[in-house]
């Protein structure tokens, strides 16, 4: 990578924070700090330093991390600049930057692409990396790391490693049953092999998926209007998320909150009333989009008529304003009060619940839907493998599965492949 | 004489002829080199043509017009289809072939041949232009003349530094009794082109008159009228049985007393020699414990009684070979008449070759055969025929015809050779074929008999047989494009389901009981006199069966096409791209594939490595890739 450009981005979140950290990474890297700072700090030590640029002008008073290459994140030579988190200051630091040869601002994702091409990650351990990214929950954060430390990648070595023996047992015989001793005595072996080998990938496809865990689970409050959608919803997320007033009708649209509760990942959303009659035009589009948000949500809170809800398996009954009338709903499994809290308690450790059979279990890596797809063809090949009429077929089925395999671990349309693992990242990671 | 030539082809083995034939029907005025005009087309090793996998090849060469098929045809006096109860996919057509009668059917195919010479002499040396050591552009003759060509191929299988053994004995030359080309061999060395040394052997041969064939189970030719070439109209020469014997616990004592003798025990042999033929001393010394080996006793000829026991290479010596042989069932009092010998040869990393197989860094220079590290007659008349079309499209200035894995098992076999390199002499197998259900031998002719036309390689007989064909095949597809009932098949005695209902004949071809010729027969409107034999019905049939796996093959190639289309630099340094290890260095340095499809398929490269070929790629080149 000698020929790089070196880039530099924003590697904090947005200013103004308490500090910002600008990464620069390539081969020019520390040239840019001696440029900056006027001087090399001491290897991996941190170290203070103003900053001016090439015109002498103050920039700010920073802290300096420098790392030599390839023993880095991004296999180059890196360089950290953590200064004031001002918007101003950020501003300045990175036209001086942009000011000096060879230098340019990073693409989307391409600090991490450099890892990869670099070798410092595969492909699995680059897509646990973006996950582990954009994790900002504990469980989320616990399932990437599963799939970044190649937890996965290691399981899917061991599945091509049997693949492969299934497929030199078939093809032994295809090629060389005239020749001494090779037999048809494996045709068992390869089938029991091929459901062995399914089965096992089959138990992979059923934790659930890893967008649930990465985009939250989807609560929806749902109900007619005026029933306490809102105040349910600002209670649960503790702040004044919706707009509560006594006008029915008054949530139009659909108010979604993410927020995590015991590390789980949630994202609430209010939807408007559901009503039959509205002379509304917006409100109708509302209560449409309500109708649609059930349709996706993974957990309904039904705060309307006992069994009057959408049809939704993981729907609870909940009676709500428990605290003007109570026993509204003679079975709802929670009455609540969100104003006085009320049942709060109880309702919330039952949504954790729920939630938690909803999403992979921490520690254990779970597949998002590329690698669901392609196991998911891995694994249906090898069911048709296992039916031995036609050696041939076996054997066709056989590479088949190989092939899904090999596309799980990036073999194959690389380059789409890439651009839409790297597109997910942002700036500077 | 004639000393001026497009092309030089040098070796009269089967890479060789075919390399000469198919330069010379494309237009290419061709010198064909070999020490004795009387031993072109000499089968050095088992009178056999075709099997698995080499069958493919030997009707894809059929497909090009090429030689092989015909001689076999000509020679052949045991046809056997091998993997008969599997899928036509996998079946394999094998000969046995008279080497007397091959022989004659080769010289007098090249005879036919228009624009080609044969020359007699030892090929002593290349000829360079001035000043330069890769320009090719002719050969010296070890009588000092000199004939000049703006191509030479090397086809001279093991006779570069060929170096025999049995036992303590030790000789040089290719074949028992010939020279080595020693002084070519040399100068191929000092070129720099890198080389390497691989084993292979030979059985000894039997003298069929001390047989007790009639203590032995026979294997009679196949019943049916299947030939190896397209233009071949029916078998003609008389068949024989082969007979099978097999090795026992005494047969095997015989060995282990003289592993202390063989040059392959004795460390004296470095080449590797191939897994799947290993000689019957390393299957006692790796399999020890099996009760015993099939040999397959294979005639030579009609007027032959030397018979090859196919199994037993050996390089042992010649008293464990004669004690070894009577040893077994049927040869009790057998007498050799030819031992069996192991041969070490020299062959060029066929990573040094493009995909036309000319030597990269050279001009005008191409290597076929089992210089290149293969083994077997069908390889080497695969790749003779490759070289030839490819230098004669550089000299005529034409386009190679577009051959790739998707539409030959040549070229998976060129791919596999020039991308992967060699570690043992390579032999064709389905098995390397990923598109193997539409890479069958039944189907060699409707797959590359068009492309061979374009290319000018075929000659005017086979293309006027070739158009009645298509013409017949179009009249088939017609008739099964007509629908039919579940009851209409049922009535003409198919076995089908009542309730599955009214679709084209074609589609009928799915079920496993439904057969061409039958449905044919259902077919009200049949106006096409259906031969029997018709080989076009059992393609077909099989065409019919396998669709829906040859249509989602089609969707694969079709995907695989982008990273085809992403052609690499020449000038790639792969050592300056960062994260790629030794050893992928090293591969993609001796391969250079061609486009980023044909990096994926270099052993061992990871996705990852791919992705930094790319990245380097597009930072090093940036105008020059595409997509």
């Amino acid at each position: 990578m000698s020929t790089a450009d070196t880039i530099f981005a924003l590697s904090s979140g947005a200013p103004p924070a308490a500090i910002a950290i600008i990464r620069i990474s390539g081969p020019m890297a520390f040239n840019a700090v001696q440029a900056l700072a006027g001087r090399m700090p001491e290897q991996r030590r941190a170290s203070l330093a103003t900053l001016r640029s090439h015109d002498g002008v103050f920039l700010d008073r920073a802290l300096l991390l420098t790392f030599t290459g390839p023993d880095t994140a991004t296999g180059e030579d890196l360089a950290e600049l953590h200064l004031h988190g001002g918007r101003a200051v950020v501003r300045a630091v990175e036209e001086a930057l942009t000011a000096i040869d060879g230098l340019r601002r990073a693409d989307a994702g391409e600090f991490t692409r450099r890892a990869f091409a670099n070798a410092r990650m595969d492909l699995n351990e680059a897509e646990g990396l973006a996950d582990l990214l954009s994790a900002e929950t504990e469980w989320q954060r616990r399932s990437a790391s599963a799939m970044m430390g190649g937890a996965f990648s290691k399981r899917i070595e061991d599945w091509r490693n049997e693949l492969l023996n299934l497929s030199a047992l078939t093809e032994a015989e295809l090629d060389f049953s005239d020749e001494d001793d090779v037999g048809s005595q494996n045709n068992q072996y390869i089938s029991e092999g091929c459901i062995k080998l399914h089965d096992a990938m089959r138990s992979v496809l059923a934790v659930p998926t890893a967008e649930r865990l990465r985009d939250g689970v989807r609560v929806v409050l749902g109900g007619p209007p005026n029933c306490g959608k809102s105040t349910l919803l600002n209670a649960l997320v503790s702040r004044e998320a919706a707009i509560v007033s006594d006008i029915a009708g008054t949530t139009r649209d659909l108010i979604e909150v993410p927020v995590a509760i015991s590390g789980i990942p949630f994202v609430f959303i209010d939807s408007a009333g559901v009503r039959k009659h509205t002379a509304d035009d917006i409100e109708a589009i509302g209560i449409g989009r309500a109708h649609a948000a059930f349709e996706i949500a993974d957990m309904v809170l039904w705060l309307g008529d006992q069994g009057r809800g959408p049809k939704h398996q993981d729907l609870i009954e909940v009676d709500a304003k428990a605290d003007v009338n109570a026993g509204r709903k003679s079975t709802a499994s929670f009455r609540i009060s969100a104003v006085t809290g009320e049942g709060m308690s109880d309702l919330i450790a039952a949504i954790e619940a729920r939630a938690k059979d909803m999403l992979p279990p921490p520690d254990q890596f779970a597949v998002n839907v590329r690698q669901r797809l392609l196991l998911n063809d891995t694994a249906s090949a090898l069911l048709g493998a296992a039916d031995i009429d036609d050696l041939l077929i076996t054997g066709e089925h056989l590479r088949q599965a190989r092939l899904a395999l090999d596309a799980l671990t990036g073999r194959a349309h690389t380059e789409d492949m890439l651009d839409a693992l790297f597109g997910r990242f942002c700036v500077g990671k | 004489m004639n000393r001026d030539f497009d092309i030089i082809v040098v070796g009269g083995g089967h890479a060789g002829v075919e390399a000469a034939a198919v330069a010379g029907r494309m237009g290419a005025r061709v010198a064909l080199v070999s020490f004795d005009s009387q031993t072109i087309g000499t089968m050095s090793c088992n009178p056999a043509i075709g099997g698995l996998g080499k069958g493919h090849l030997v009707r894809e060469v059929d497909a090009f017009d090429g030689l092989i098929a015909r001689a076999a045809d000509d020679a052949a006096i045991h046809y056997r289809m091998l993997n008969a109860s599997k899928g036509a996919a996998v079946q394999g057509p094998r000969t046995q072939a008279d080497r007397d009668l091959f022989r004659t059917s080769i010289q007098r195919q090249l005879a036919a041949t228009p624009n080609l010479e044969i020359v007699v002499g030892e090929a002593a040396s290349l000829l360079f232009a001035n000043g330069s050591t890769t320009a090719v552009t002719g050969l010296m003759l070890a009588d000092g003349s000199e004939i000049t060509a703006a191509a030479v191929i090397l086809a001279t299988g093991t006779f570069l530094g060929g170096k025999l053994f049995r036992g303590e004995e030790r000789l040089t030359g290719g074949r028992i009794g010939e020279n080595s080309a020693l002084r070519l061999a040399a100068q191929i060395r000092e070129s720099g082109l890198p080389m390497a040394r691989l084993k292979t052997g030979t059985p000894p041969r039997l003298d069929g008159r001390t047989i007790n064939w009639a203590a032995l189970e026979r294997q009679p030719s196949d019943d049916g009228n299947w030939t190896m070439s397209a233009m071949t109209k029916h078998r003609y020469v008389p068949q024989l049985s082969c007979a099978i014997t097999r090795t026992n616990s005494e047969t095997h004592d015989i060995i282990r007393s003289g592993l202390d003798r063989s040059p392959l025990f004795g460390g004296d042999i470095a080449g590797q020699g191939p897994r799947y033929c290993p000689s019957i001393e390393d299957k006692i010394f790796r399999f020890g414990d099996r009760d015993g080996h099939q040999v397959f006793l294979e005639p030579e000829g009609l007027d032959s009684y030397l018979v090859y026991p196919n199994g037993i290479s050996t390089s042992l010596p010649t008293d464990i070979q004669a004690a070894m042989i009577r040893s077994m069932r049927g040869l009790e009092l057998c007498d050799i008449v030819v031992p069996g010998y192991a041969v070490e040869y020299d062959h060029i990393d066929p990573r040094s070759l493009d995909s036309s197989l000319a030597v990269r860094g050279f001009t005008g220079l191409y290597c076929a055969g089992q210089i290149n590290g293969t083994t077997g007659y069908e390889e080497a008349a695969a790749q003779g025929l490759i070289a030839g079309m490819g230098a004669a499209a550089s000299v005529l200035r034409r386009e190679m015809p577009p051959l790739d894995r998707s539409n030959s098992y040549m070229a998976v076999m060129i791919d596999d050779l020039t991308l992967q390199g060699v570690t043992e002499p390579y032999r064709m197998l389905t098995a390397r074929a990923e598109y193997r259900l539409r890479l069958r031998a039944d189907n060699a002719g409707t797959r590359l008999t068009p492309m061979a036309i374009n290319a000018g390689a075929v000659g005017a007989a086979r293309c006027a047989a070739f158009r009645t064909r298509q013409d017949e095949k179009a009249a088939l597809h017609d008739e099964l494009s007509n629908s039919a009932s579940a009851d209409q098949l049922i009535r003409g005695g198919i076995d089908v389901k009542r309730d599955a209902g009214k679709m084209p004949l074609r589609e009928w071809l799915r079920f496993p009981t439904v057969g061409a010729r039958q449905l044919l027969a259902v077919s009200r409107e049949t106006h096409i006199n259906i031969i029997p034999d018709n080989p076009l019905i059992a393609e077909i049939e099989q065409d019919g069966r396998y669709s829906p796996y040859l249509e989602r093959q089609e969707v694969e190639i079709r995907n695989l096409a982008a990273n085809q289309q992403i052609h690499l630099p020449k000038a790639i340094n792969y050592h300056a791209v960062a994260g790629l290890s030794n050893e992928m260095v090293e591969r993609l340095d001796a391969a250079r594939p061609e486009n980023l499809a044909a990096a994926a398929r270099v052993r061992g490269i990871t996705p990852a490595a791919l992705a930094a070929i790319l990245v380097h790629a597009k930072r090093a080149f940036p105008d020059n890739i595409a997509a």
